[in-house]
């Protein structure tokens, strides 16, 4: 068994009276490429959000690399109000901010394409290179950084020549071709070094050839810069052909998981994305 | 390549600077001296700095900011009550019998190496006040979403304002009076023994101070810091995934900014030759946005250019509208004093609603010289 | 006792003057997400037109023409300055908003000639009263009274005319409104021309009060009453209308205390804590921003 990069533990995310993410628990393993499904709404993007550090889960534990990056329990209004399981399981409260979370090698792409969008394509990249920069502001402002600031020049554009972009370099964001946008923001979260990558559904708004070549990336990114994947997808093709493991989520409970022949067949998941046979009665 | 071209941009804009200080040295020795265009060139020189600077935070971090005369303000106070000769005191401070601060960092140093030096570490001082002042109340208002901050620095303008006029504050700050005979720009003209000038330096020396603090926040806005603001502004949360400490990030361009529209006071109160709390109001901060408006946001060269036009036509050109004239026994209907500013205000709704992106957009001299060859090359090769 | 009492009076009625002006201020939040920099100067505009137009015309003519006028201006403001820049970011309509602010209030130079101006005498309310032995003006004392009818009456528009409801949607969502089929420009003129009228009242009230007006009469109070709408929770007319007496009770207690100077520090001093503890003010509703 190789070795856990990922842990969700009785994760739980309530906003107000509605329960998002209700005690979700998960394993992503060193190397493996695991997606998490489910129709809409399921909460899936709040699982990640959780994870990244832009949501703050009303309870559970997420740990990275075998440390615990974020931990919460219910408190304030919602010690009240807290209408999920486990009560009382966590006592800590452990809430970094998403860069944070970046730093220590978690990196996110968006549902909605979220790029520097009046910056050029090597911007783009250079930026995610400014975190892991020894620089302060004013050996920055000053050029006392050159051999830094030039490597950084450097990774950026091997980077996008790695990407095929390179010859987009100067072009700017928002003026991409969709899927191009779609890749230039997987270079740009591989410019921060992660060891986890997590992608909101990176095949959104593709055609079947697209997906098939982002299929054919998403290998080969794993392989070159030795990734973990954690991915939210609805092209069920990408998902069945790539993931080692498929967590299946439904009105924010986790209601299946396994490989994906597994996934496949299993009764549950067909009724949650088909609908109960005696919903159709009514 | 980039890199090669924004190299030879730096060049051609250090020259362009360079030119234009020579300019002004030559002027200024060969013309009347109290010709309009030095008034005109010294105030659009601080304005030029101060424009600069909040570009940096509404143009290029994102941060709709507008606490600059506070800022400015905290500047200017600093810079006259730690310059004003110690001789000078008493009767500056008459009101509350002498000044609480018995020394003045010229004569500290002395002589006129001293009036350089001390000039000089009051103005820094003075962006530094400015600089702790602005962390100071950026931790709680920077969390703060755009309009909201606005208004909250806003408000902290109208806050500091009132307590510099605070009666008990008067042995330092001289209460709702100004603060005076502190050096001026004029302080900086060459005499020679018998008190004449020799070579005058007085648009010389702000311009060169603001070309000097405008090259140094351009050299961070291209630095990894620019670039991260830039992504702040660009995308909150996608900077945040990028690693991007968002709350450090916007309180240094706050704190930066800040220093230099302290240092941009400093520098008004040598232009004005007086300091006073009651002319750091909000209008002022309104005139420095309208002219990072019109110069384009997001582009330092554009607000340097504006502040310029600015000044000289509210200063200058627009003059005459104000006066009474005649054409022949025929009297110009609507001339009479307010009516520059009519017209002026006017001349800024119409590139605010019809020019929106101003003079540059977010261009710099540099893209525009490039843009220029491009075409040009584009051209000979039609032909 | 009657110092205090005085205070108090004064207090309740400045208040229901800025409320006059929030309720403007914080409608035309709630609808454009603007900040209307220039509402103050509309209401010192309101003023000035009180004076020429009463130098020529009875008051039972020139006042309601002067709440008509400004009206109008709220109108052609909206139409002339916001209404071309709706597509833009929001940072360009505020501008736009300083701008026309500047405009007003250099027209105002001009016209006056800088000089200060006064307000004309508008009989009963200008007519002294003595209450449990503090003398004071009838204005202070139906200021409030009328603030209060008028509010109540804007309330029943807003939930119950088809305007109130068209506006109510198009608070709640600009462009899934305009799908329904509201026409989005009449309910914004609207908005525009329900603040402006409440601000010229307001103006009426005010300068009975403090009688000369200069160009920069409607900046500050512009200010407080716009702090006010967002203490209150801006986009929220109780909540304005809260927050105005708030700041208007604690400005003129503070003016008569020793610490005058600091009376609008206070006041913004005020804001900066609501803002940081509670950006959405008294009343506001909380937005999120989805990622």
């Amino acid at each position: 068994m190789s070795e856990n990069i990922l842990h969700l533990d009785h994760v739980t995310m309530q906003f107000g009276g509605v329960v998002a993410v209700d005690d979700l628990t998960l394993d992503v393993n060193q190397g493996e490429i695991v997606a998490l499904i489910g129709p809409n709404g399921a909460g899936k993007t709040t699982a990640f959000n959780c994870i990244t550090g832009v949501y703050e889960p009303t309870n559970g534990q997420v740990s990275f690399q075998g440390q615990v990056i974020v931990e919460n329990y219910p408190q304030g209004k919602m010690a009240a109000q807290y209408a999920g399981e486990n009560k009382g399981m966590f006592t800590h409260r452990l809430a970094p901010t998403p860069d944070r979370i970046t730093q220590l090698g978690i990196a996110r792409t968006f549902q909605n394409i979220r790029l520097f969008g009046a910056l050029t394509v090597f911007e783009n990249v250079l930026i995610a290179k400014h975190m892991r920069a020894k620089q302060n502001f004013l050996s920055a402002t000053f050029r006392l950084n050159q051999k830094e600031e030039q490597r950084m020049r450097e990774e950026s554009m091997k980077l996008l020549e790695e990407q095929g972009l390179a010859h987009l370099k100067d072009e700017v964001a928002s003026s991409l071709p969709y899927g191009l946008q779609r890749r230039l923001e997987i270079a740009r979260a591989l410019a921060t070094n992660p060891k986890l990558l997590l992608l909101d559904e990176p095949a959104a708004g593709m055609n079947p050839q697209e997906t098939q070549e982002l299929t054919d990336f998403i290998r080969q990114i794993r392989e070159e810069y030795q990734l973990s994947i954690f991915m939210i997808e609805h092209h069920m093709d990408l998902v069945m052909q790539i993931s080692d493991r498929i967590y299946v989520l439904d009105f924010g409970k986790l209601i299946a998981q396994g490989p994906p022949e597994a996934i496949q067949n299993d009764q549950r998941v067909i009724d949650a994305y088909l609908g109960v046979a005696d919903d159709a009665e009514n | 390549m980039q890199e090669k071209r924004n190299k030879s941009g730096m060049i051609a804009v250090m020259g362009l600077t360079l030119m234009l200080l020579v300019l002004v040295l030559m002027l200024e020795n060969t013309i009347k001296p109290t010709h309009m265009i030095f008034i005109v060139l010294k105030k659009s020189a601080v304005y030029a700095l101060v424009a600069s600077s909040m570009n940096l935070l509404n143009g290029f971090t994102g941060l709709f900011s507008l606490g600059q005369a506070g800022f400015m303000l905290l500047g200017a106070y600093t810079y006259s009550i730690l310059t004003i000769p110690v001789e000078s005191r008493e009767s500056v401070y008459y009101i509350y019998g002498g000044s609480a601060i018995k020394f003045s960092l010229p004569e500290l140093f002395g002589g006129v190496v001293g009036l350089v030096l001390g000039v000089l570490v009051a103005l820094i001082l003075g962006g530094c006040v400015a600089a702790l002042v602005a962390w100071l109340i950026g931790l709680p208002v920077l969390r703060l979403k755009s309009d909201y901050l606005a208004i909250a620095t806003l408000g902290f303008g109208e806050i500091i304002r009132a307590v510099f006029q605070w009666d008990k504050l008067g042995p330092v700050t001289n209460g709702a009076n100004a603060l005076k005979s502190f050096p001026t720009f004029s302080s900086f003209n060459i005499e020679n023994a018998d008190g004449q000038v020799v070579l005058r330096l007085s648009a010389f020396v702000p311009l060169l101070l603001a070309a000097v603090c405008i090259g140094i926040l351009l050299l961070l806005i291209n630095s990894s810091y620019g670039r991260a603001f830039k992504a702040i502004r660009e995308d909150e949360i996608a900077a945040e995934a990028m690693g991007i400490n968002l709350a450090k990030h916007k309180r240094l361009a706050f704190c930066i900014s800040s220093f230099f529209t302290g240092v941009g006071g400093g520098m008004f109160a040598m232009f004005a030759n007086q300091a006073q709390a009651k002319n750091f109001v909000t209008s002022m901060t309104y005139e420095i946005l309208l002219i990072v408006v019109i110069g384009g946001i997001g582009s330092i060269s554009g607000s340097c250019i504006a502040s310029f036009l600015y000044v000289a036509a509210s200063e200058w050109w627009l003059r005459f509208l104000d006066s009474e004239a005649y054409i022949g026994n025929f009297q110009v209907p609507l001339l009479r004093t307010g009516f520059r500013m009519v017209v002026f205000s006017v001349i800024i709704m119409i590139v605010v609603l019809f020019f929106r992106r101003g003079l540059m957009g977010d261009k710099e001299l540099p893209d525009l010289l490039r843009m220029l060859r491009s075409r040009g090359k584009r051209k000979e090769a039609a032909q | 006792m009657q110092y205090y009492l005085s205070i108090i009076l004064s207090g309740i009625s400045l208040g229901g003057q800025y409320a006059l002006i929030a309720i403007g201020y914080t409608m035309v939040y709630g609808i454009l997400r603007l900040i209307n920099f220039a509402h103050g100067d509309v209401f010192m505009v309101a003023g000035l037109m009180m004076v020429y137009l009463s130098a020529w015309l009875p008051l039972p003519i020139s006042l309601p023409l002067m709440l008509l006028l400004t009206a109008a201006l709220g109108f052609l403001i909206e139409r002339a300055a916001y209404k071309p820049l709706r597509s833009a970011p929001r940072m360009s309509s505020m501008i736009s908003a300083i701008g026309v602010s500047y405009l007003l209030q250099n027209l105002a130079t001009y016209v006056t000639g800088g000089l200060p101006q006064m307000y004309p005498k508008i009989p009963f309310l200008s007519d002294i009263v003595v209450i449990a032995g503090v003398s004071t003006k009838w204005v202070t004392i139906i200021t409030p009274f009328l603030v209060l009818a008028l509010v109540i009456a804007l309330t029943q528009l807003i939930n119950h005319s088809k305007v109130g409801m068209a506006m109510r949607a198009v608070a709640k969502d600009f462009e899934t409104s305009q799908l329904m089929g509201i026409k989005i420009n009449s309910v914004i003129s609207a908005t525009f021309i329900i603040g402006s009228f409440l601000a010229g009242l307001g103006s009426m009230l005010y300068f009975t009060n403090y009688q000369s007006i200069v160009p920069l009469s409607g900046a500050l109070p512009g200010l407080r009453a716009f702090v006010a709408a967002v203490f209150g929770g801006i986009g929220s007319i109780p909540g304005a209308v809260v927050g105005a007496f708030i700041i208007g009770i604690s400005e003129t207690v503070i003016k008569g205390s020793d610490w005058s100077v600091f009376s609008d520090a206070f006041t913004f001093a005020l804001l900066i804590i609501i803002l940081v503890v509670k950006p959405t003010g008294l009343f506001g509703e909380k937005t999120t921003d989805k990622v």
